[in-house]
């Protein structure tokens, strides 16, 4: 998310490879695809400019510096985690990331319930498909322990039928 | 060596078929993750797995990217990374790589977006799933700090939209002060005897 305004100045502003108006397209398309936006925004691009081998270049070129810092903090990790230290301040990261993925999840939770407008007590603002799946997936995965992958495609399912239908 | 190989397979094919269902950001592959790592292999802990996502978070690049190197590698060493790089970014190279033919078809399709739709709302269910349990055993632990910690945490991020690196910086310095705390107490319990 904040390599965005990064990848636009590179992609639209410097390099000319895109219209600010293909970018927009972009990010839709990068948001409905699975994968890291830093990842599909990179594949498209790449594959715009030169086809499939600069799709290749692109995306490595996307992911090699996470590999090499991730490498080096890897070994630190591995090598010091006995390290009181370290041990101190992975025990406050650990409750910190079960927060930070509640945030993602509650945010897109919002955004399937009520869209870009946000939050509103207006009941003609709610989406009430989004709800009741959101409700019955919640269920079903804590009563019987479903696989998510099951969850998915039947949302997925049930979201098709009920908006193509109403 | 069947084995071996086998292992690298099963690693390479969960993480593509995890990656193939990130839909709505790189942070929901964690929970994909976890679920699949920690409590279907068995192949690591849930303490380390959260270890390995601080770690992944903190460092600049995809979250699920980063988690991809450093679980393949915990797992099954740098061919292990090599092979979770692999099943992490073929996903959406190949359908982003298909889609860039047609990019505006796909973008304005209804039932693609009909389907789209339905699957936010999952996918929703899926991280309020494994977070409850994640925030359930922090819980458990009865370490006041940690919980406080969490609450903080979700309202710094969620509330007031202050930057995920700033929150990292001060848990991660108040989880080592607490350690030091800790230790310098049984020291000085330790000297007075």
């Amino acid at each position: 998310m904040a390599a965005l305004p990064l990848i636009q100045n590179q992609v639209v502003n410097l390099n000319h490879w895109m219209t600010l108006i293909e970018f927009t397209d972009l990010i839709t398309i990068a948001e409905m695809t699975p994968g890291p936006i830093a990842i599909n925004a990179a594949t498209f691009v790449g594959n715009r400019i030169a086809g499939i081998p600069g799709a290749i270049i692109a995306t490595i070129g996307s992911i090699l510096p996470s590999c090499i810092i991730v490498s080096i903090l890897a070994w630190i990790y591995f090598k010091y985690r006995e390290l009181a230290v370290i041990q101190g301040v992975l025990s406050g990261l650990r409750p910190t990331i079960v927060a930070l993925i509640a945030s993602a999840g509650l945010s897109i939770l919002m955004l399937a319930v009520w869209g870009e407008g946000g939050f509103s007590l207006n009941p003609a603002l709610i989406n009430f498909t989004s709800v009741i799946i959101f409700a019955a997936a919640l269920f079903i995965l804590r009563k019987w322990k479903v696989k998510p992958i099951y969850i998915m495609l039947g949302s997925g399912l049930i979201g098709g039928v009920i908006y193509l239908i109403i | 060596m069947k084995n071996q190989k086998n292992i690298y397979i099963k690693l390479f094919a969960s993480t593509f078929y995890i990656s193939a269902f990130t839909f709505g950001g790189g942070f929901v592959i964690i929970p994909l993750m976890k679920k699949k790592f920690v409590d279907d292999l068995h192949w690591i802990e849930e303490n380390e797995m959260l270890n390995l996502v601080a770690i992944a978070q903190s460092s600049p690049g995809a979250v699920a990217v980063n988690a991809a190197i450093l679980l393949g590698y915990r797992i099954k060493g740098i061919l292990g990374a090599l092979v979770t790089i692999l099943g992490t970014v073929l996903p959406p190279f190949i359908t982003l790589t298909v889609i860039s033919f047609f990019y505006e078809a796909f973008r304005d399709n209804i039932v693609v977006n009909a389907v789209l739709k339905g699957m936010q709302a999952g996918i929703a269910a899926v991280i309020a799933d494994v977070d409850l349990n994640l925030g359930a055993n922090v819980v458990k632990e009865k370490d006041i700090v940690a919980v406080i910690i969490m609450v903080g945490a979700f309202i710094a991020t969620f509330f007031l939209k202050i930057n995920v690196m700033y929150i990292i910086i001060v848990c991660g310095f108040i989880g080592a002060a607490k350690i030091l705390i800790q230790m310098k107490k049984i020291q000085k319990d330790g000297d007075s005897r």
